[in-house]
């Protein structure tokens, strides 16, 4: 991640440890999310119950990676570049540090869904949702591992198509709902989930700007364009115009 | 971290080492990077020195952790200086100055009839402010000493203790080619080298740094400072410094002096994100003047 060495070596070993914790903490993220989806998918409460016990270990690193960059700031006096990296390391422990509370939250919504043997239709869309959030969190890492700020561009444009989907299955979801009254509380169930996957590219997102920030010490900005206001209202895009 | 034999006179000290499995094994000091104990290399009790009628230091307790670096911080005139000369007996060839108290190095009294104050100077070595070489060649300023000291039998031995001095001092790569020449025509960071080789070359236990970087511009610091940083796994080194960031780089344990008291000692990490007393918050916040 960095380029070239530090004179004094144990500058260079702490910066290091420092971004394998955030490394280790994100493989730790993509995971959990992972095995959310499939225990959604296969209907596994043993899977779900794990997931939530797992949580554990995330917050345990995100605590690790306050205590190293409290120390970092505190007796390195970091510049520039060490400088970005060491806030970059905090904001993006705590993005993932969400993602990963939100896969948990998949999970545990998980459990009454199956336990009630509640099968509704739009829920086939929550795969598909949660493996395009999965391939941006994976590919951030990957321009955060090798200090690319195109990638990260590239991935902060992918949650367009994330914000696309939820939209979609908000519409479908209301329209099952209003077909059978009976399946309002499932249907809520898989609508609390959609939205956590919307958040968890929200955050995402967030991750990109920082790794942009990180490698090019300039803020990522762009504007996105969104279709209609309920659109906008849904993704908590309040500014555009119609 | 086991501290049973160790009593310390101040807080606990240990040595930073910010790996990911020292800070998840949930203690929240910073663990010591080896597995030993800490022990006590040097200790002061209840240390008055005075100046004439002027008092200059009041009542320190002090531990001072083998192979570690301890930082001595505070502003001018605090006292640190005078400190740092106690250790190794310096204060003895000041007219008018007296030191009481208890000063002592692996247990035994420095002031102890029996111990040779000269050997206690080849112990304790001494890294000065200003690079203060001989004016001899780098050789036989490294050489010096051990000749004084009668630590080689013959000329091969020398050359291997001088050779060793200079690689630990990082210095051997730049100055192989013409140790005959003088050691004043280095550049002020080669100097400084120079004078840590001259200190190692007589296998002291103890290194005391007097602002060793004050006269450095900060590339030369930094090589410097990462001397420290290798050294310390060898000896033990005291550093006094005005320059408190850099007490937070390169030092394990911090103390702060203030108008000849020490206020606060503590593990550096533990200074410099949450200190106990407010002189000190108020120092290295730079909240007071």
């Amino acid at each position: 991640m960095t380029t070239g060495h530090h004179i004094v070596k144990s500058y260079d070993d702490e910066l290091k440890a420092l971004n394998n914790t955030i490394i280790e903490m994100a493989n730790l993220t993509e995971t959990q999310f992972e095995s959310a989806i499939q225990a959604l998918a296969n209907q596994d409460t043993a899977l779900a119950y794990k997931i939530i016990e797992d949580d554990d270990r995330i917050d345990d690193l995100d605590h690790a990676v306050d205590e190293m960059t409290m120390g970092l700031l505190a007796l390195r006096q970091p510049m520039a570049m060490d400088l970005r990296n060491v806030v970059a390391a905090i904001k993006i422990s705590s993005d993932l540090e969400r993602i990963a509370d939100y896969a948990t939250n998949m999970a545990r919504r998980t459990v009454p869904l199956v336990e009630e043997a509640t099968v509704v239709r739009p829920i086939h869309a929550i795969p598909r949702m949660g493996q395009a959030v999965i391939e941006m969190l994976r590919n951030v890492v990957d321009a955060y591992i090798e200090g690319d700020a195109d990638k990260a561009v590239a991935v902060w444009r992918a949650d367009k198509e994330v914000d696309e989907m939820y939209v979609s299955l908000f519409r479908e979801l209301l329209t099952y709902m209003m077909e059978d009254a009976r399946r309002i509380t499932p249907c809520t169930h898989v609508l609390f989930i959609a939205k956590n996957i919307e958040r968890m590219g929200d955050h995402v997102t967030n991750v990109c700007e920082t790794v942009y920030y990180l490698v090019t010490g300039e803020p990522l900005r762009e504007d996105r364009p969104r279709k209609t206001r309920t659109d906008r209202l849904l993704t908590n895009d309040l500014e555009t115009e119609d | 971290m086991n501290m049973e034999n160790y009593r310390p006179a101040t807080a606990t000290s240990a040595p930073t080492g910010m790996t990911i499995d020292t800070v998840l094994t949930g203690e929240k000091t910073i663990k010591m990077e080896s597995a030993e104990e800490t022990t006590v290399k040097m200790s002061t009790r209840n240390l008055d020195v005075f100046y004439g009628d002027k008092q200059a230091l009041f009542g320190i307790d002090l531990d001072v952790p083998e192979r570690a670096v301890t930082a001595l911080i505070g502003p001018s005139g605090c006292g640190k200086s005078t400190f740092l000369r106690c250790l190794n007996r310096m204060n003895d060839t000041i007219d008018g100055c007296r030191v009481d108290g208890d000063i002592r190095i692996d247990q035994s009294d420095i002031y102890d009839r029996a111990l040779d104050v000269v050997e206690l100077r080849a112990r304790i070595g001494m890294v000065f402010q200003k690079p203060n070489p001989f004016p001899k060649s780098i050789y036989d300023n490294v050489a010096y000493g051990p000749r004084i000291h009668g630590l080689a039998e013959d000329k091969d031995a020398l050359d291997e203790i001088v050779h060793n001095a200079l690689e630990k001092a990082g210095l051997l790569k730049e100055v192989a080619d013409r140790l005959d020449s003088p050691g004043t025509g280095l550049s002020g960071g080669q100097q400084q080298r120079l004078c840590i080789a001259r200190a190692i070359a007589v296998s002291p236990e103890v290194i005391l740094m007097d602002e060793p970087c004050s006269a450095l511009d900060p590339i030369a610091t930094a090589h410097i400072e990462e001397l420290i940083d290798e050294l310390r796994e060898n000896f033990t080194i005291v550093i006094v410094t005005h320059n408190m960031q850099q007490a937070a780089r390169v030092s394990q344990q911090t103390a702060f002096f203030h108008l000849g008291i020490l206020v606060e000692c503590n593990s550096t990490s533990e200074i410099f994100t949450s200190p106990s007393d407010e002189r000190t918050q108020g120092y290295i916040t730079g909240r007071y003047g």
